[in-house]
């Protein structure tokens, strides 16, 4: 085992909140993602799904447990330590959060732009590679403002992947895709953390896409259950929400 | 690394110029935020060349005088209050081994009578002997041979309008005659000298006429002696050397100091220098509030696209610098409708009131500054907000 774990959580608790407010959303969360690994996450809303992305995409300080993501303990890291780090996460929010003065191609190379060592015609040629790649080859001077939800997820989701990262954080990036390219990109995802040997961790309610997953895992008022190998059947009920 | 492969590298690590793209893709933001970045500019441009105008003008005459040194009498304590001293002063100062040659000069606002309206107006008059240089410019000599004939002035065709169609009336050829303190005079020539905030109209004239047109000058009394010195001498020293010598009664100036002493007048003793300076100030702030209003709601607005950023890997610095260069950007874009209005404005201040306003460098400058640091003020207080754009709230 040479290279560490992408994303290894021990006893991680997570507190809303102060005094008699005070409410706990994770409840010591053990939970183990190798380098490559496509692992979804699923359950209720408000079960603490998103708090966990969050503290595993080093955007919030961690509270009580160990969090270690590429290596990097995360447990008392410091403000200038995350930024880093988070430079090799790739983020997908649900919100598809692109910046509105930007076109699709321009929004994507905010991504490579965080790769120094390439010049910037390769930077934007990546750039438009990605767009290709989620099926926008043809919008690629569109602003956001005149693409459809699904696209500007798609856009999303290509400036996630275009800064090369090694772990994927994904919050139910498919739900605004019709079944195709949600099924195209759930695909993508996969051939990238193949490729790459980047990890995937998605927080998803998309029964269509569960079978990409190497690991299912079950959410249920802060505690974390295996959800043992894909079974699409079972599952299907969970896209109600 | 040599230069071109540093030119070269900036180019390949160029990246997406946000700053700009946050500015243009809001066109109706961006074009009211020039607005009143141009306005606050236009203001300062006007007040400072008002301010500066003021001082300029307020030497018009002192600058044309053909001198190195100056006398003048303690008690005088600008152009429009010139006290008298004895001639033999200027005389005296004639012994000295350095000076050259000197000129009597009889300084004083006399009323003028428009020809036309019969009403009068006070008017700067010179007098001095026709034969002795007064102006540097060569062109006064042979008009002021005119001068020694009685009765006869030198007007200044660039004196405003309120004194009367003399000059039209004298290039048409009519015999232009009018009255000073009650004393019929009659325009020989036309100079051009321009006018000042002391003086709104010039006019020269013998010292034999200045005399009969203000009866009860003394004799021998003028309130500025001009000194030449030999080639060769320092002002500075000489003027130094003379005080010594003369009595007290005189001050002796360089001719810098002798506008210095001017400007100084305008600039210390009235309020005009202080109004000014404050209707820049003025100008100044309404630019800083309107940037600033501008800048913070540009901040607020994309907050989340900054979150993003930030959830991305990019450091609060370079968003820091994203806001500072839309500072730059709205500093540079909206200096130069204000030059060019300024240089518009100052043009319409020259036609409608003969005040010498230009558009110099160090005033395009002081301005750019100004609205530079007015720019980067409000960019830099702007970014407070930035503090608020937590990436833990986009999820």
């Amino acid at each position: 085992m040479g290279s560490p774990a992408a994303i290894h959580l021990e006893g991680l608790s997570h507190w809303f909140g102060s005094g008699g407010m005070r409410r706990q959303v994770l409840q010591g969360v053990d939970l183990t993602v190798a380098p490559g690994e496509v692992v979804l996450l699923t359950g209720p809303s408000g079960c603490g799904k998103t708090t966990l992305l969050t503290l595993v995409g080093a955007l919030r300080q961690v509270q009580a447990g160990s969090v270690q993501v590429l290596g990097c303990q995360l447990a008392g890291a410091s403000r200038r330590d995350r930024q880093r780090l988070r430079r090799s996460i790739g983020m997908i929010f649900q919100g598809h959060n692109l910046l509105r003065c930007l076109t699709a191609e321009q929004n994507v190379q905010m991504g490579s732009d965080l790769l120094p060592a390439l010049g910037y015609r390769a930077r934007r040629d990546q750039a438009r590679e990605w767009l290709r790649a989620v099926g926008l080859g043809d919008q690629l001077h569109k602003l956001p403002h005149d693409l459809s939800g699904g696209q500007k997820q798609r856009v999303a989701i290509a400036r996630a992947l275009a800064a090369h990262p090694r772990l994927l954080l994904a919050d139910e990036p498919t739900a605004a895709l019709d079944s195709r390219s949600g099924r195209e990109v759930a695909e993508l995802l996969r051939r990238l953390a193949r490729d790459n040997g980047c990890a995937v961790l998605m927080v998803t309610h998309d029964p269509r896409i569960l079978d990409v997953a190497d690991r299912l895992l079950r959410m249920e008022d802060g505690h974390l259950e295996e959800g043992g190998a894909p079974a699409v059947q079972p599952l299907a009920t969970l896209a109600v929400e | 690394m040599n230069l071109p492969t540093r030119i070269l590298g900036f180019w390949q690590g160029r990246r997406i110029p946000l700053a700009i793209l946050l500015l243009t893709r809001q066109p109706v933001r961006l074009a009211v935020a020039l607005a009143g970045i141009s306005f606050a500019g236009i203001l300062m441009f006007m007040q400072l060349g008002f301010r500066d105008g003021l001082f300029d003008a307020s030497v018009t005459i002192h600058r044309l005088f053909d001198t190195d040194l100056v006398l003048i009498s303690p008690r005088s304590t600008s152009s429009v209050s010139m006290a008298s001293f004895p001639r033999r002063r200027l005389v005296q100062a004639m012994a000295a081994p350095e000076v050259e040659g000197i000129t009597p000069v009889n300084w004083g606002l006399l009323l003028w009578r428009n020809p036309e309206t019969r009403g009068t107006r006070s008017i700067l008059a010179l007098g001095f002997e026709p034969n002795d240089p007064l102006f540097t410019d060569p062109e006064l000599a042979p008009k002021a041979r005119v001068l020694t004939q009685k009765g006869r002035v030198l007007f200044d065709a660039q004196s405003r309008p309120e004194f009367g169609p003399v000059a039209e009336w004298f290039r048409a050829g009519r015999t232009v005659e009018s009255e000073i303190s009650g004393t019929r005079v009659r325009v020989a020539g036309l100079v051009g000298l321009g006018t000042s905030f002391g003086a709104d109209g010039n006019l020269l004239t013998s010292s034999e006429t200045y005399r009969e047109l203000v009866p009860n000058t003394p004799p021998g009394s003028i309130e500025v002696g001009l000194i030449r010195l030999r080639p060769g001498t320092d002002p500075e020293a000489a003027a130094r050397r003379l005080q010594a010598q003369l009595p007290d009664d005189v001050t002796v100036l360089t001719k810098e100091g002798f506008i210095a002493f001017e400007q100084n007048y305008w600039r210390t003793s009235t309020s005009i220098g202080f109004i000014f300076t404050l209707g820049a100030a003025m100008g100044f702030v309404v630019g800083c509030v309107i940037v600033y209003q501008v800048l913070y709601s540009d901040v607020s607005d994309h907050l989340p696209e900054y979150a993003t950023l930030m959830a991305m890997g990019y450091k609060l610095t370079s968003l820091l610098g994203i806001v500072a260069r839309e500072g730059l950007l709205l500093a540079a874009f909206g200096y130069l409708p204000a030059y060019a209005a300024g240089q518009g404005l100052y043009l319409l201040v020259r036609n409608a009131t003969q005040l010498p306003v230009y558009m110099d460098t160090t005033r395009a400058m002081t301005v750019f500054t100004m609205i530079l640091v007015m720019c980067m003020a409000s960019a830099f207080l702007a970014m407070r907000r930035l503090a608020d754009a937590d990436p833990a709230e986009i999820f």
